[in-house]
C-alpha cells in the first residue's frame, strides 16, 4: 500500500481540482480529505455517507461564577490572554483557551472545569471513484494535526482492510500542524504550484518541510501560462532539488465550469487537460513506483 | 482602526485586495501579515525591512539532577510534551505550547525556562506605511504563538494609524485569532462552488464576533450566483467585485500591486475602502 498527498504551500493553486482527478484516473485507491478546516473535496465526489463519528480533542477551561472568587490568579496564570475580568468574577474566551490545564489545576478555589472539547465531525463514505474518508471542524477549533492524522490512520486501515493499493489525500494549505501531520510516513507529495511570487515563496517553504521529513516531490505547476518565464524558473529551481516534473496545467476556465458541474476535470469532454493530467498522474505513478 | 482581510478558502485574492488596499489607503497605517505559515504580502509591496527579530516561545529545561520523578510536570501537561519515562524525565520541546504549567507545578525546581524558536518578526516600512510580518520556522507546527506575538504590537501600531491585517485562510483557530482584533471584517470570496463553499463556513465562525463584515467578490464573473444570493439572503453587504481578468493574473504573477497596475480597478479599491470606513465607524454588524 502506498500514499500519496497533494499539497502546495499557498491556498488557492488548484489542489483540490487535481486531486480530484487523479481520484478519477486512480485504480484501487481511498480517497482521504485531509483539509479539515475547509473541504472541499466532496463538492466534486458527492460522497454518499456510511458511517459519521464525533471528534473530541483536548479540553477546554470553563469557570464557574458560582465557585469563583474573584481573585484573578487565573489571568495571571493564562499565557493565552484567555482570561477576561468579567464583573466581580472571571471568564474564559473559548476562542482563545488553550486547554492546557494551568488555571484548572492551581485554581486555589477549584473553581474552573475541564470539559473534553467536541471539535467536529468525521465521516466515511462511497463515491464513484471509491471510498473516502473526510471531516470537518467546527469554526474556530483548533487544527492541531490529530484530525488529520486520524484520518490517515482510518483510511490506512481501510486500504488493508479492503486490499486497496493506494490512499490518496488532498492536503491543506500552509506548512504548520496540519501540513506536518499530513506528510508523516506518507511516500510521495505532489506539490501543487502556481507561477507567481506567492506560489514560488510558498512553494520553496512547503519543499523545504519535504526534505526534512525525506519526502519524495512531484511539483505541477498549474495555471502555468499566465507567467511562462517564472513557470520556467519554478521548474528549473525543482530540477536542481532533484524533484521530478509532473506536468504544466494551463490556466482554464474548464477548472470551474466542471467545479460548476461538480465533476472532476477528466470526466469533461475536454480532450486535451484530460491527456494533460492523464500524463501528469502516470508520471507521478511511476515516480512512486521508485518508493521503497 | 483595525481591519482584517479574510477568507474561509485560499487564493481567493487576500493578499491581492490588501495589497491594493496598502497602495491606496488615506492616511497612516501599518500593514501587518498575519498568515505566518505562508506571509506573501511582502512580495507584493517590497518593504524595506529595518528590524528582524526572532520569535521564541517559552519551553521547559529539566534538570535531571534536582528532578524526584514526582510526575506533576507530566500530570498538568495536555500536550505530552513532558513525561516521565522509566527513571528518565523527558522533555519534547516541539510538543510543548508554552502554557508555563509544568514550570509553575515543579516543587523541586527542576525545570527552567528555555526556548524554542517559532520563527521571525520583521518591521519596516512599505512606501507611506509601517509593514509588519511574522513568518514561521519551516517545521514550526504551530502558528498561534507567534501570531499572538505580532498581535501583542498591536495597541503600539494603534496609535501611530489604522491597521490592515492579511489574515491566514480557513476558519480554524488561527484565522479566528487574526480578526479578533479587528473592527471590521473583509471576506474575500470568489464565485465557484469551493469559494461559496469556505465563504459559508467562515460567515458562520465570524458571525458570533459580532463585528461588521463584507464581502469581495473576485473574478465576479466566474462561476455562478450562489455568492451572490447568500449575501443577499444573509444581509452581507457586497462592498465590491473585481471580474476576472486575464490582466489581474499576470500581474499578480509579475509581483505587482493590482490597483498600481490596472488605474480601471482603482475606483473599486477606494470604493472598498469607503465601506470599510463607513462599517467600522458605524459598528453595524450589515452596515451597507
Amino acid at each position: 500500500m502506498r500514499e500519496i498527498v497533494v499539497i502546495s504551500g499557498k491556498g488557492g493553486a488548484g489542489k483540490t481540482s487535481m486531486a480530484g482527478a487523479f481520484a478519477h484516473l486512480a485504480e484501487n485507491a481511498i480517497l482521504c480529505d485531509l483539509d479539515v478546516d475547509a473541504p472541499d473535496l466532496h463538492l466534486l465526489l458527492d460522497p454518499q455517507v456510511r458511517s459519521e463519528e464525533a471528534f473530541y480533542s483536548g479540553h477546554e477551561a470553563v469557570i464557574d461564577a458560582e465557585r469563583c472568587v474573584g481573585c484573578g490568579q487565573c489571568a495571571e496564570l493564562c499565557r493565552f490572554d484567555a482570561v477576561r475580568e468579567d464583573g466581580d468574577v472571571y471568564r474564559v474566551d473559548p476562542l482563545a483557551c488553550e486547554g492546557c490545564k494551568v488555571c484548572v489545576a492551581l485554581c486555589p478555589e477549584k473553581a474552573i472545569d475541564f470539559p473534553e472539547k467536541h471539535c467536529g465531525q468525521w465521516y466515511v463514505s462511497d463515491t464513484r471513484f471509491g471510498p473516502m474518508v473526510h471531516a470537518q471542524l467546527f469554526p474556530g477549533e483548533e487544527n492541531s494535526g490529530r484530525l488529520v492524522t486520524l484520518l490517515k490512520q482510518k483510511a490506512r486501515a481501510m486500504a488493508e482492510e479492503r486490499g486497496l493499493d493506494l490512499v490518496l489525500c488532498d492536503g491543506t494549505p500552509g506548512i504548520g500542524c496540519p501540513v506536518i501531520s499530513s506528510m508523516a510516513g506518507t511516500d510521495l507529495a505532489v506539490i501543487v504550484t502556481e507561477p507567481t511570487p506567492s506560489g514560488l515563496h510558498d512553494l520553496k517553504r512547503v519543499a523545504e518541510l519535504c526534505d526534512r521529513f525525506r519526502t519524495k516531490v512531484a511539483v505541477l505547476v498549474n495555471k502555468w501560462d499566465v507567467n511562462p518565464a517564472m513557470t520556467g524558473e519554478i521548474e528549473a529551481w525543482s530540477k536542481t532539488k532533484g524533484y521530478t516534473l509532473a506536468g504544466r496545467f494551463p490556466h482554464d476556465r474548464a477548472v470551474v465550469d466542471a467545479m460548476l458541474e461538480r465533476k472532476v476535470l477528466t470526466e469533461t469532454d475536454n480532450a486535451e487537460l484530460s491527456a494533460i493530467l492523464n500524463a501528469s498522474w502516470a508520471g507521478i505513478l511511476a515516480l512512486l513506483d521508485t518508493c521503497n | 482602526m483595525i481591519y482584517a482581510v479574510a477568507s474561509g478558502k485560499g487564493g481567493t485574492g487576500k493578499t491581492t485586495v490588501s495589497s491594493s488596499l496598502a497602495a491606496l489607503w488615506d492616511g497612516p497605517a501599518t500593514l501587518v501579515d498575519l498568515d505566518v505559515e505562508e506571509p506573501n504580502l511582502h512580495l507584493f509591496l517590497k518593504p524595506e525591512l529595518t528590524d528582524v527579530r526572532k520569535a521564541w516561545i517559552e519551553v521547559p529545561e529539566a534538570d535531571e539532577s534536582k528532578c524526584t520523578r514526582c510526575r506533576a510536570c507530566a500530570d498538568i501537561c495536555q500536550f505530552k510534551a513532558i513525561t516521565v519515562m522509566a527513571d528518565t524525565l523527558l522533555v519534547f520541546a516541539e510538543m510543548c505550547h508554552g502554557c508555563g504549567g509544568c514550570l509553575a507545578v515543579c516543587p523541586e525546581g527542576a525545570l527552567s525556562p528555555g526556548r524554542r524558536e517559532l520563527g521571525e518578526i520583521c518591521r519596516g516600512t512599505a512606501g507611506r506605511h509601517d509593514f509588519v510580518m511574522g513568518r514561521l520556522r519551516v517545521g514550526e507546527a504551530m502558528s498561534p504563538p507567534l501570531m499572538r506575538q505580532v498581535r501583542r504590537l498591536f495597541p503600539e501600531l494603534s496609535e501611530k494609524g489604522d491597521i490592515l491585517i492579511d489574515a491566514p485562510p480557513g476558519v480554524s483557530c488561527p484565522a479566528i485569532a487574526a480578526v479578533t482584533d479587528a473592527d471590521c471584517i473583509v471576506l474575500v470570496t470568489e464565485p465557484t462552488p469551493f469559494g461559496f463553499h469556505d465563504f459559508k463556513l467562515a460567515w458562520e465562525a465570524f458571525t458570533p464576533l459580532g463585528k461588521p463584515m463584507g464581502a469581495v467578490i473576485n473574478r465576479s464573473d466566474l462561476g455562478d450566483t450562489a455568492v451572490r444570493d447568500f449575501c443577499r439572503e444573509n444581509g452581507i453587504p457586497v462592498w465590491a467585485e473585481i471580474p476576472y481578468s486575464r490582466e489581474v493574473a499576470e500581474a499578480y504573477s509579475r509581483g505587482e500591486v493590482v490597483a498600481d497596475a490596472l488605474k480601471e480597478l482603482e475606483g473599486t479599491f477606494i470604493g472598498l475602502r469607503q465601506h470599510m470606513r463607513a462599517a467600522a465607524a458605524g459598528g453595524d454588524p450589515c452596515a451597507r
